[in-house]
């Protein structure tokens, strides 16, 4: 273990890990105004509907299985008798598809960006950014998996990677495991962190807003003027006499 | 019996002269800004006409308000809360902007700066959006008085069924105006569809406002009103809509477009109405009955029941008092002259219209008749049937007969006060036949013709315990605020984040941004483009004018001016 290592598997993951949440937590406080989507469907309609369906349900997908190959340990899944070959077949299938979904619809995405006029202008410096960082994690990560699987041994990620991700968790950080894994994962990780660091800054934000209350929620809203007079708090001293 | 109380407005389309005052006033109020460029909380539409957005009106198309399931039960015509989660990623119905119009101003930098040449040069338009030179091809207005009805004038959706009786020759038509803001309707599919909840109906006067803090941009909103009233800010990312100009309602004046209606067209007033009522008569079986089942949601304030109702449920005595006087009151349930607009939708909208008869009075005078007699408006209210239909279109998902009603009502009022005008003795049958006496048609009168400004606007303060706090009348000073004058910019995110300034900062500091701008157009500087509308004749665009004599090089010696070359 060197400290290059504890650096990069150490050091870099909870400032990532710090940078998101406290940033999170800043930005909904200070900047409720400025945290959506920012659609852009009023310039353009025909590409997005293509686009960003393929791309969100295949990210939500490999999102998904983020969590099923990183949190669940292998000790887990032989315990319930899925076998090797089994779990990498499924994994490698689904994650294909869900990888192949995002990608083909990120560059839709990304080539609408570039070529729509109205969209060109309204794209800002951070959205340039941001597309770079999630674009970079996807292909790396991409990429590791079908160059990894060309070869006739894949590596077992969840000997190495997994059990250094959950090691974060538990603050207990084993910089060996990830120093020990290719150099593709190793990269794909850096990309991460970069892009977690970046999110709560960015429009990725919205993704924290999914609107899963609508399901429930009584279809009017009322709401009572007392609460919030004109547009801002309050001041001590002048709120409602009751 | 749930009694809330609902500020509702009814215009009297009669009087209507399309000058649009209204639409630009409210611009200069609320959309001024960059992102809301065509944005028209207000606007007023030529009909036989497509509307604003174009053809906004095809539910087929668009799927916006409500319609009835099978069994019987209120449900989005967009789809329900699943498929809106499902659909979230592009809104499958969502009007692009085309089908508003690109907003453009025009490259003015040209005309002063361009060199000498043989022809004048001229000032291109620049699209609003992408900052490019862009074609005009479809505005707001476009169809304004019927231009270019014999094109497309059919392309009208309440036209569907008698179209082929509609003629767009100009001496066979038929014309008027329609002005529309939010109707604030008593059940919101705009706020049902809202994924965030952040469409909320005020419970003290019934207002519709979007909470900018909570709308995260899903833009489900725009698509699930039916009458194309929320729009997208495409620089914020929000939706934003008519507010009934809540800060001034707040202290007792009237909206804008009210208060600056060149027809003095519009009242303002409450409604109380059971809340406990509004979902039943919403789901109304049939379309052609809605009408009046939305008119029997309405209390009477009068009786003593709803009185000491209201008073349990909260309701200050004085709006209470206020909504006796309502004019609002008295248009849609008294006389029973103003009519919803599009009831077939569902929603239960709060803004109401009091049917033209100048279709038919034109008609009769045309023909060289008296167009002030009873009998021969009565006979043409019957013959004319193309434009009763389609006010029934507009009014009454369909039914002749409440369009019939009211304009005979104005016919009678027309003829019996023609006697009081020229000094004959009223003939009370004329009253009777539309089963009112001669005083109810003289304060009819009163209320349309002569129209006070006192007795069109009854609109009670929100309580003045809480004033201070309210938007436009701070006790504190109201630009002392983070982003406001002296603070600069926005915040780091990008255009428009960090807190939504209150309104009166908001354009302050627009207005500053305006003035100090050295472009027209462009994405350079979007928080700085000009045009003509949003131009307030303070401040100096650069490039707008040219400059004074004593600034231009040569210091203003008349003879050192250059001609133009022939
Ligand atoms: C949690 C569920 C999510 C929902 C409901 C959601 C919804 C949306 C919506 C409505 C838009 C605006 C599309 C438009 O009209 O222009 C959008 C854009 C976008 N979302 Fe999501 N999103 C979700 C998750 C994610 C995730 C997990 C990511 C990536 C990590 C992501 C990345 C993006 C990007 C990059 C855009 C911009 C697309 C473009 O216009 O170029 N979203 N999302
Ligand atoms: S008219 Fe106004 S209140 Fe009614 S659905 Fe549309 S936006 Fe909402
Ligand atoms: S200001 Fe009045 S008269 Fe003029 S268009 Fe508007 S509603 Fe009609």
């Amino acid at each position: 273990m060197n400290a290059w290592d504890v650096l990069l598997w150490v050091a870099v993951p909870y400032a990532s890990i710090a940078v998101f949440i406290v940033g999170h937590v800043w930005r909904y406080r200070y900047d409720k105004f400025g945290w959506t989507t920012r659609s852009s469907q009023l310039y353009e309609s025909r590409l997005l509907r293509l686009g960003s369906p393929l791309f969100h349900f295949g990210i939500l997908l490999v999102a998904l299985g983020h969590v099923g190959g990183l949190l669940v340990p292998k000790s887990w899944t032989e315990a319930v008798g899925v076998s090797d070959t089994a779990y990498h077949v499924v994994a490698v299938g689904l994650g294909a598809l869900a990888g192949l979904c995002t990608l083909v619809g990120a560059a839709i995405l990304v080539y609408r960006r570039r070529t729509v006029g109205p969209v060109f202008s309204a794209t800002t410096r951070n959205d340039k950014v941001m597309y770079v960082l999630l674009l970079g994690t996807i292909l790396l990560g991409l990429g590791t998996t079908v160059l990894g699987n060309l070869t006739d041994q894949p590596h077992d990620y969840r000997e190495t990677v997994s059990p250094w991700f959950r090691s974060i968790f538990y603050f207990q950080p084993d910089p060996d495991l990830m120093a020990a894994a290719p150099l593709g994962f190793r990269l794909h990780a850096l990309a991460a962190w970069a892009l977690f660091a970046f999110w709560p800054f960015s429009r990725l934000v919205h993704v924290f807003s999914l609107p899963l209350g609508y399901l429930t929620r009584p279809y009017i809203v009322y709401r009572s003027r007392d609460q919030h007079l004109g547009n801002r708090a309050p001041r001590r001293g002048w709120e409602r006499v009751r | 019996m749930r009694v809330m109380a609902q500020l509702a407005m009814v215009m009297n389309l009669d009087k209507c002269i399309g000058c649009h005052t209204c639409s630009v006033t409210c611009k200069q109020a609320w959309t001024n800004r960059a992102g809301v460029e065509y944005v028209w909380f207000n606007n007023v539409e030529t009909r036989p006409g497509q509307g604003y957005p174009r053809d906004y009106e095809d539910q087929e198309r668009w799927r916006g308000g409500w319609v009835l399931g099978r069994r019987g039960r209120l449900k989005l015509r967009g789809g329900g809360r699943l498929r809106k989660l499902l659909t979230i990623f592009a809104n499958p119905k969502l009007p692009g902007i085309d089908e508003y119009y690109e907003p453009w101003t025009y490259d003015y930098d040209t005309l002063t700066n361009s060199p000498l040449q043989r022809h004048p040069p001229v000032a291109r338009p620049r699209s609003l959006i992408s900052g490019e030179n862009t074609k005009i091809t479809w505005s707001a207005n476009w169809d304004d008085d019927l231009g270019g009805a014999p094109d497309h004038g059919h392309l009208d959706p309440v036209l569907k069924g008698i179209e082929d009786k509609v003629r767009f020759e100009f001496e066979q038509t038929f014309m008027f105006y329609l002005p529309r803001i939010c109707e604030h309707c008593l059940n919101p599919s705009c706020a049902a569809s809202c994924p965030s909840g952040a469409i909320y109906k005020r419970s003290e006067d019934g207002i519709v406002l979007v909470d900018q803090d909570r709308c995260r941009g899903w833009r489900m909103c725009v698509s699930g009103c039916p009458y194309k009233k929320v729009y997208f800010n495409h620089r914020t990312g929000k939706a934003e809509k008519c507010t009934f100009c809540f800060p001034r309602v707040e202290v007792g004046i009237p909206t804008v477009c009210a208060e600056t209606c060149v027809g003095r067209l519009r009242y303002i007033g409450l409604v109380l109405y059971d809340a406990d009522r509004v979902s039943a008569a919403a789901s109304t079986p049939d379309e052609k009955d809605l009408y009046e089942a939305q008119r029997r949601v309405f209390l009477d304030p009068e009786d003593p029941v709803v009185v000491r109702e209201a008073e349990r449920a909260g309701i200050p005595h004085d709006w209470v008092d206020a909504a006796r006087r309502s004019p609002v009151h008295a248009l849609i349930s008294k006389y029973r002259l103003a009519l919803p607009l599009h009831p077939e939708y569902r929603t239960m909208p709060m803004v109401w219209y009091i049917p033209p008869l100048s279709p038919v009075v034109d008609v009769v005078r045309d023909t060289g008749h008296d167009a002030e007699d009873r009998d021969n408006l009565f006979a043409a209210i019957d013959a004319l049937r193309i434009p009763v239909e389609y006010l029934a279109g507009l009014f009454t998902a369909g039914d002749v007969r409440p369009v019939d009603a009211v304009l005979r009502k104005l016919a009678a009022m027309r003829s019996y006060m023609r006697d009081i005008n020229l000094g004959r003795a009223p003939r009370e049958a004329i009253a009777a036949s539309v089963g009112m006496t001669g005083d109810q048609v003289r304060d009819m009168f009163r209320l349309l013709a002569l129209a006070k400004y006192e007795e069109r606007y009854v609109i009670p303060p929100a309580h003045a315990e809480l004033a201070h706090g309210l938007e436009e009348l701070a006790t504190e000073c109201s630009l002392d605020y983070e982003g406001g004058p002296g603070m600069g910019g926005w915040g780091p995110f990008g255009e428009n984040s960090g807190g939504a300034p209150p309104i009166a900062v908001e354009n302050f500091r627009m207005l500053r941004n305006r003035q100090t701008a050295d472009t027209v157009a462009g994405p350079v500087d979007k928080e700085n483009r000009v045009n003509l509308l949003n131009w307030d004749g303070k401040g100096h665009p650069e490039g707008l004018f040219p400059p004074r004599p004593a600034e231009r090089p040569g210091g203003g010696d008349p003879a050192g001016e250059v001609e133009p070359r022939p």
